[in-house]
């Protein structure tokens, strides 16, 4: 179908030749970027120059919000004002017994000798947009490396975890939500103390707590928490709540659906902690022979 | 029901051929960048899902009635923008925007024959094609499917294009008026 010119018409060269070219040299990024994660500096620059045009994008979407912010009645104030200080009280109670058991725990742990627990930054963000990627659960944030944001960092709203920031850019950041498919997040049950890890299902918003036996003790309204052994999500923040497990015992491990706890679908200001585990080393190193003797010559 | 009053007034015929200004590089670029905006542009919840790819559209445009004067290489930069902008996988639009401009210079005679009906049918194969190909790269990546909802942009697209035909041509049109000497 194609028509290609007479030979002496000078045009470059042909379009299925082209079209190759720039497949071939799209196929090579899409593979550098998927499998070997080469690409971050090219995509940090690309980032930075489309990082204005970004902005002025989402300037008419922040105007309207503020013109709206405007036009706000008192009674409306007044009554947020109401319920702020009614939180702010309640908060204040619950701060006070904060710091009197903070302060025990550290106590007992330096009389037990255990670690103590790490203190912990927050760096607080507003999320821009979600991205329009309709494969993954990611929203961008205002602070980037800049401010101090590293990727690793966990992100949490007032109610418990959002996600983590999975890239930094300079004056942005990448959150993936807790219930993208291939978000990861160890957690704890506060009543039975069981440990597990959710993963995000993706399209509907909850999560799965996987791996778990059939009977494993795991009740509907348990609370799950970040427990912590990771290093990366500081221990005791809330992450989802679960809502319906279903035990057959055809299958070696319940299915068990959560929902999480914070507003994961929402927009607003969000929390970046940076929290620095240092973890012993891993005991169990590559170094060890192996069953057949094999090891890795140095 | 009769949609006719939508579609410029020639209907199914090849619309006429109007004598337009000379197109400027510069003009182009524009467009483009228009449509990069647009395509960055926030939008709430669900209506961020089914926006139309503007820069699809406008990269179409420029190849079926100016096909000398868009190449490969900013298409495909652009699509690299794109990819960083929805932080995709990097290449994810830079290859879909190669198949598109491939599809596009290889019908551009055909489609300028068609009036606006049949134009956008040939759009629409355009954009799912190109819509095909990023489902296939991260389908490979371990992706789920999105849902239905992931190819209302290509519907929305072709159902744009008579407006975007229109809108880019106001510039182009000859200013003053023929028969005022």
């Amino acid at each position: 179908m194609e028509y290609s010119p007479p030979p002496f018409f000078k045009r470059g060269p042909s379009l299925l030749t082209r079209f190759t070219f720039f497949s071939i040299l799209s196929v090579i990024l899409l593979i550098s970027d998927a499998r070997f994660n080469y690409l971050q500096v090219l995509r940090q620059s690309i980032a930075a120059v489309v990082y204005p045009l970004q902005r002025l994008s989402s300037l008419p979407g922040g105007l309207a919000g503020r013109v709206g912010d405007f036009f706000v009645t008192q009674s409306q104030l007044q009554r947020e004002n109401e319920q702020l200080k009614h939180q702010e009280l309640l908060d204040t109670g619950a701060l006070q017994v904060h710091q009197a058991l903070e302060s025990e725990n550290q106590h007992l742990r330096q009389l037990l000798g255990m670690r103590e627990r790490l203190p912990r930054e927050f760096i607080a963000t507003e999320i821009l947009y979600a991205h329009r990627d309709p494969f993954t659960r990611r929203v961008v944030v205002d602070k980037g490396f800049q401010q101090g944001v590293k990727a690793g960092s966990a992100v949490v709203d007032e109610s418990g975890v959002v996600g983590q920031v999975t890239r930094v850019f300079p004056w942005a950041s990448e959150v993936t939500l807790v219930t993208d498919k291939e978000q990861a997040v160890p957690i704890q049950a506060v009543r039975s103390g069981l440990r597990g890890v959710t993963f995000g299902i993706g399209y509907d918003g909850t999560l799965e707590l996987r791996f778990m036996p059939v009977n494993a003790d795991i009740q509907n309204g348990d609370l799950l928490v970040t427990s912590g052994i990771d290093g990366t999500y500081p221990p005791g923040l809330p992450v989802a709540v679960v809502s319906n497990i279903e035990r057959n015992a055809a299958y070696a491990f319940a299915r068990i659906t959560c929902t999480p706890a914070a507003g994961v679908s929402s927009y607003g200001q969000v929390l970046v902690v940076s929290y620095d585990g240092k973890l012993p080393e891993n005991p169990v190193t590559d170094e060890e022979p192996g069953p057949r003797g094999k090891r890795v010559k140095k | 029901m009769n949609f006719n009053w939508l579609l410029p007034p020639t209907g199914s015929k090849a619309p006429p051929q109007e004598i337009l200004l000379p197109v400027k590089t510069r003009y182009i670029a524009v467009t483009l960048l228009s449509a990069l905006v647009l395509n960055l542009f926030a939008l709430p919840g669900v209506l961020q899902q089914i926006r139309p790819d503007f820069i699809a559209l406008t990269l179409i445009y420029w190849v079926v009635y100016h096909p000398r004067r868009v190449g490969f290489l900013p298409a495909w930069v652009l699509g690299l923008i794109m990819d960083v902008a929805d932080s995709s996988l990097f290449g994810q639009h830079a290859l879909a925007y190669a198949v598109l401009m491939y599809l596009a210079i290889l019908l551009h005679r055909r489609i300028v024959m068609f009036g606006m009906r049949h134009q956008i049918v040939h759009v629409f194969a355009i954009l799912i094609a190109s819509q095909f190909i990023m489902l296939g790269v991260r389908l490979i990546a371990s992706a789920d499917f999105p849902g239905a909802l992931y190819f209302v942009p290509s519907l929305l697209g072709a159902a744009l294009w008579p407006l975007l035909f229109n809108v880019i041509r106001v510039p182009l049109r000859p200013r003053s008026n023929p028969d005022a000497v």
